[in-house]
């Protein structure tokens, strides 16, 4: 349970998913392919003790352990949309704070374009991590990373985040593709030009830098335009920047997504 | 064995042992067996029905020889025809919780996905072999041109495999064990045929 929780106004309306689906039904690759892997392989992860790492491009380069990170800023519930590239997607409410709020205490310099964020990656305690090339990377621009939107995520329906779900701190991205949101960061490095990120390396014609959710955008193999909500039968149309355009769509004034996927 | 394989009860069991994996879909659906994405896991689970059927089909022959119970071809049809059920259960999923019966869609869809184009064709190729599965067909077509046509059967687990291995987004370990075991179904055949067909060039040898 986590105590001091403010209600944030960024929340949308629509019906949160269930805990036990939020809970059970994870892509977290470390923990094995299939959505049920995680919730049974990652019960004995290790969180504590927990650093990370902010660094690179920054006046002040620092470690944080996982308890000052939940100090720097006041802790928000925001429940967002989460729309996945495998065309599903949940409503959570999660617990978190702004990824701005940790950049500021670092001081980027002006060399600082990106942010390139780092998972864990404990073979012994990740025996069935499959597929892709571990430890599992993702970026962000700078100025995608200090949108307000942009959390870094401790917790869900008002407790720690269960360790399937990325515990002990995760990055939500609410108008990205569920794979920007990576889970169990230990390290955050400010760069000057754009990261590699574990997805792209892997296929890059199917899963871009941008990954904005799109629903004009097809991915090669399958239609972006609709998506199954979890808990209902029929599907629903996918919205531009699943429904944050009001938001975010100035960041990306004049880029083309098509390209730019 | 040779005597459980030809009794009178022993296909009434293999029978709803085959119908088991629906039986049990449909309990889990009544019982919140299904996880977060029902849907999704009736489409996995009937299509991974229909890859194991054409497996067990294929299976039929080498099995009978190298383990000589020629008994075995008694399953062999019924297996196909169960292959063909859970392709058609895996195709419903798809046009209904998939598209909704959007046809406009669904054609474009067919048209324009690679992995949806082969495991459409897949399918539609054991349509003609469910229908000419009968004894009645056999005699009309005759044993050598039944036995022709339904070497779609090939083609058409074939096409299964590629399917599953172009809709997976990184994991390829069961796409390739499916193909695993095509690779050796099939390679079985070819080794045959090619012994055959050296048998018959080789001239007997002469009788002193």
């Amino acid at each position: 349970k986590l105590e001091g929780v403010v209600k944030s106004s960024y929340t949308v309306s629509d019906k949160a998913t269930p805990y036990k689906d939020v809970t059970t039904y994870n892509n977290f690759y470390e923990f094995g392919v299939d959505k049920e892997d995680p919730a049974v392989n990652a019960k004995n992860f290790r969180t504590s003790p927990w650093t990370i790492s902010v660094e690179g491009d920054v006046a002040k380069p620092r470690k944080f352990d996982i308890s000052e990170i939940l100090k720097i800023a006041p802790l928000e519930e925001r429940i967002y949309r989460h729309r996945c590239v495998e065309a599903w997607s949940m409503v959570v409410p999660w617990i978190g704070i702004p990824l701005n709020a940790l950049l500021k205490l670092v001081e980027p310099t002006a060399k600082a374009k990106y942010v390139a964020f780092q998972s864990l990656y404990d073979p012994r305690q990740m025996p069935k991590a499959g597929a892709l090339d571990f430890p599992y990377m993702e970026g962000l621009r700078l100025d995608e990373a200090m949108h307000p939107l942009t959390m870094l995520t401790v917790g869900l329906y008002g407790e720690v985040l269960p360790n399937q779900n990325g515990a002990p701190l995760r990055l939500t991205v609410p108008w990205k593709y569920g794979f920007k949101g990576i889970k169990s960061i230990n390290r955050i490095r400010l760069v000057g030009s754009q990261p590699s990120t574990s997805w792209n390396t892997m296929a890059a014609r199917e899963y871009g830098f941008y990954s904005n959710v799109n629903p004009n955008v097809d991915h090669p193999r399958w239609s972006q335009a609709k998506e199954r909500r979890i808990g209902e039968f029929f599907k629903r149309d996918t919205l531009m920047f699943n429904g944050y355009g009001d938001q975010v769509a100035g960041l990306y004034s004049g880029l083309d997504l098509k390209k730019n996927y | 064995m040779k005597r459980i394989l030809s009794s009178r009860w022993v296909k009434p069991v293999v029978f709803l042992a085959a119908l088991a994996p629906l039986l049990l879909l449909v309990w889990q659906f009544f019982h919140d067996g299904l996880g977060a994405n029902p849907l999704q896991f009736i489409t996995h689970a009937t299509g991974d029905w229909t890859l194991r059927f054409l497996v067990f089909t294929l299976a039929v022959t080498p099995l009978r020889k190298l383990l000589n119970l020629p008994d075995l071809i008694r399953f062999r049809r019924m297996l196909g025809l169960y292959a063909f059920f859970y392709g058609c259960l895996h195709l419903m999923t798809y046009l209904w919780f998939d598209k909704f019966f959007d046809w406009a869609d669904i054609v474009k869809d067919i048209a324009k996905r690679p992995y949806i184009t082969i495991g459409t064709l897949g399918l539609v190729l054991m349509i003609p072999l469910a229908i000419t599965s009968t004894v009645g067909w056999i005699r009309r077509m005759g044993g050598k041109r039944w036995q022709m046509l339904h070497r779609l059967t090939y083609v058409s687990i074939v096409a299964g495999v590629i399917h599953y291995y172009w809709l997976v987004k990184l994991d390829v370990s069961r796409p390739l064990f499916y193909g695993g075991l095509t690779a050796i179904l099939l390679l079985y055949r070819v080794a045959v045929w090619f012994m055959k067909s050296r048998a018959r060039r080789v001239p007997a040898p002469v009788a002193a």
